[in-house]
């Protein structure tokens, strides 16, 4: 499946061969984003595949975040935003009218650059999102996804023994790991993560990269990165962004080792960006 | 070589050299008194402003204090003669019981004297000894002896406020007066305690009477109602207008609105009240329900206007974090931001209870400034309110009235600090870090 198409003023390569052998979890075709009047996205298409690690990398400024946004609609919360073009999940067009944007998110999660647990206890931070959807009958079930959300989040042995305690008394990286484990509380199938790391040390950041590579199993994860070194090791897919355009996407060995495109060639090897 | 080295001899100074140089070492001293200048007019600005505050309240204390205690004659009451009829004592001859009780005090006087007798003692007093007979009916029949407060004038006396020496015709006590004053301090018979009736009787005509209880209520009843109409309204509408509205010309026309309405001097609102409640739908006068209504459309403007901003101040991520997990824009709203915008809307909300508590102009137009001498005991029976007391005391002529006037700001003074008080303690318990 090597189909290189060409799109006015870009050229995107949708889909190498595609190393992960997993079926398309998000299709997007000429994606558009404007902010009022000013474009922030031209015409980006890609697959993404399902319960793999997806990476985008790509200078500041250069659409990755509203691209990010755009697979669970958050930019819909910002006024003078508007999106154009497809972007499917399962074959479902997510921008249809008659789909519900909050079971989306549900779907979707999402954790942010900046750590934002709620200010509440560690407990309630996780059981948020079960709660509100109703993913519980007891106690004891929350009790359970609590515990398994933690434990998956790489975060149970830290925090067992304070679970009531506020969440904003945690480290930096702790918190984030919360979030993370508040966004798989709920089960979604894809999480977006914009530069989960950015704000952690090496020793936090390594732990959150190999929480990816596990949660890779069960979560499609799209991740926006700066730290290229990041992308490499985590990712199996990496899309390369450039003011707007979505200039070359493929497996990560081919992007930073054969790189199609000499602006993501310039880009990884440090170039420019 | 020499070449780098004759640019080493005049290399352009490093900030290091720059700062250890006698001009650097100038400009630091002079940054260093610029910031002494600078913490100087901060101190003398508060000095002024605390030293304002100072003499505002200093003047109300020195003048008001007096307002706090009482003169009392206690006089003796001899009810064994009396016609009283136990099924009802309100009908015996009260003001012929008191008058008689008040002449026995002074049993050398001759009956032409009468009136300078009873002037005395306050004219209440029947109604005084009425009332104690009335609580315990055990009374009829026996001789006791009772409080009863002394007349403004000996009042005045008796607090120093009237200078003995001045020549009689410039003072409102006669020289007799004085003489009866001094037999019965001599004979034990005055007291000076604490005037609870400040606190627990509705205004009078006679200062020594009068207290602060009706007031109070009425400013109870009309901060409630007030409280009930502009705190859910309020936040409502800025919980709208801040995360649902549409941004479009409307809302903007809107807020410009309410930012202008909280401009709005208040004696608009009393008019608008007059005009609306009063005469279109007819509503009874002088009643704190009419009042707290008027109040509440004065307070709504900044109760909203407070909320908008504490709900502004709750971080972005935090709504954000909800809708990552699936919350609708209602829940987002319900479950995490408003409960981190509450302690700012409380305080804001007893911020502007505050401001209506003290607002005089809408209550006068609303006729809050009546002359009633009972507690209202609903919200629709006519009352006054401590600003319009404070207005209808200060405009009384008699003696005693001055110092209730400072003794009832004071008492409203209280009672905005302690709301105020309330509005912090709210703000750091419920306050919480995020
Ligand atoms: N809320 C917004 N309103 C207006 N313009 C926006 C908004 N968010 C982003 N933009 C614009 O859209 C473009 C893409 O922004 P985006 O945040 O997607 O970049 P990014 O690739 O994530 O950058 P970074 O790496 O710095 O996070 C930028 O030019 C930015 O100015
Ligand atoms: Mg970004």
């Amino acid at each position: 499946m090597n189909e290189a198409t060409s799109h006015a003023g870009s050229v995107s390569v949708q889909h190498a061969h595609d190393v992960t052998g997993m079926p398309t979890k998000v299709h997007a075709r000429e994606v558009t984003v404007h902010y009022g009047e000013k474009q922030a996205l031209f015409g980006v298409s890609m697959d993404i595949p399902a319960n793999s690690v997806t990476a985008f990398i790509g200078p500041s400024g250069c659409g990755k975040s509203t691209f990010l946004r755009c697979i669970n609609r958050m930019n819909d919360t910002i006024d003078i935003c508007s999106v154009g073009g497809r972007i499917t999940i399962d074959e479902q067009d997510i921008y249809d009218p008659s789909l519900d944007v909050v079971q989306l998110r549900a779907r979707v999660g999402m954790v942010f650059q900046k750590p934002n647990p709620f200010p509440k206890s560690i407990y309630d931070n996780i059981a948020y999102g079960p709660r509100i959807h109703g993913l519980v009958r007891s106690k004891s079930d929350l009790d359970g996804i609590v515990e398994s959300s933690l434990k998956r989040a790489g975060l149970w042995k830290e925090v067992s023994d304070r679970l009531s305690e506020p969440a904003t008394g945690m480290s930096g990286g702790q918190q984030q790991r919360l979030c993370i484990a508040r966004a798989i509380a709920v089960s979604p199938e894809i999480i977006l993560m914009d530069e989960p790391c950015s704000a952690l040390d090496p020793i936090s950041t390594a732990h959150i990269e190999e929480l990816i590579d596990e949660l890779r199993e069960n979560f499609t994860i799209i991740i926006v990165t700066h730290n290229l070194q990041q992308a490499a090791r985590v990712s199996q897919m990496t899309g390369f962004f450039h003011l707007g355009k979505l200039i070359e996407y493929a497996d990560t060995g081919d992007v930073f080792q054969n790189p199609q495109h000499s602006m993501t060639e310039d880009y990884i090897t440090g170039r420019f960006g | 070589m020499s070449e780098i080295e004759s640019a080493m001899s005049t290399p352009p100074r490093t900030i290091g050299q720059e700062l250890m140089s006698e001009e650097g070492a100038r400009r630091v001293r002079r940054r260093y008194r610029a910031d002494a200048r600078f913490r100087a007019y901060g101190i003398i600005a508060i000095c002024i402003a605390l030293g304002v505050l100072a003499i505002l309240v200093g003047t109300l204390v020195s003048s008001g204090y007096t307002a706090f205690v009482q003169t009392q004659v206690r006089v003796t009451v001899d009810l064994r003669d009396a016609d009283i009829d136990p099924a009802d004592v309100r009908a015996a001859n009260w003001r012929g019981i008191a008058t008689g009780a008040i002449e026995s005090l002074f049993p050398d006087l001759p009956q032409s004297d009468a009136r300078v007798m009873r002037d005395m003692v306050s004219q209440g007093a029947p109604f005084i000894i009425r009332d104690a007979v009335m609580d315990d009916p055990a009374l009829i029949g026996t001789v006791f002896d009772i409080e009863i407060p002394a007349s403004d004038r000996i009042d005045q006396l008796n607090k120093g406020a009237i200078d003995r020496d001045s020549p009689a015709d410039h003072r409102v006590v006669t020289d007799q007066q004085i003489g009866l004053f001094d037999q019965l301090e001599a004979e034990g018979r005055i007291s000076t305690p604490f005037n609870t009736a400040l606190f627990t009787a509705a205004d009078s005509r006679f200062p020594e009477l009068a207290g602060l209880w009706g007031a109070i209520v009425g400013s109870f009843y009309a901060l409630a109602v007030c409280l009930v109409l502009a705190f859910p309204i309020g936040i409502a509408a800025a919980i709208y207008l801040e995360e649902f509205a549409p941004k479009n010309r409307w809302t903007e026309m809107i807020e410009i609105n309410i930012n202008n309405l909280a401009a709005v001097p208040s004696v608009v609102f009393g008019l608008l009240g007059l005009a609306v409640f009063l005469n279109v739908f007819g509503m009874p006068r002088s009643a704190p329900l009419v009042g707290g209504m008027t109040l509440a459309l004065m307070t709504m403007p900044t109760i909203i206007i407070a909320s908008r901003a504490a709900l502004k101040a709750v971080p972005p991520s935090i709504r954000e974090g909800a809708l990552g997990v699936g919350a609708s824009h209602q829940q987002a709203v319900l479950h995490h931001v408003l409960p981190l915008a509450m302690p700012g809307m409380l305080t804001g909300t007893i911020i502007g209870l505050a401001q209506a508590l003290g607002e005089t102009a809408p209550l006068l137009l609303i006729g809050m400034n009546a002359f009633i001498t009972a507690a209202p005991d609903s919200m629709l029976s006519p009352s006054t309110a401590l600003p319009t007391q404070i207005y209808i005391w200060a405009d009384s002529p008699e003696r005693g009235f001055v110092a209730r006037t400072s003794a009832a700001i004071l008492v409203l003074l209280g009672f905005l600090v302690c709301m105020n008080a309330i509005a912090i303690w709210l703000r750091s318990r419920l306050e919480r870090r995020w």
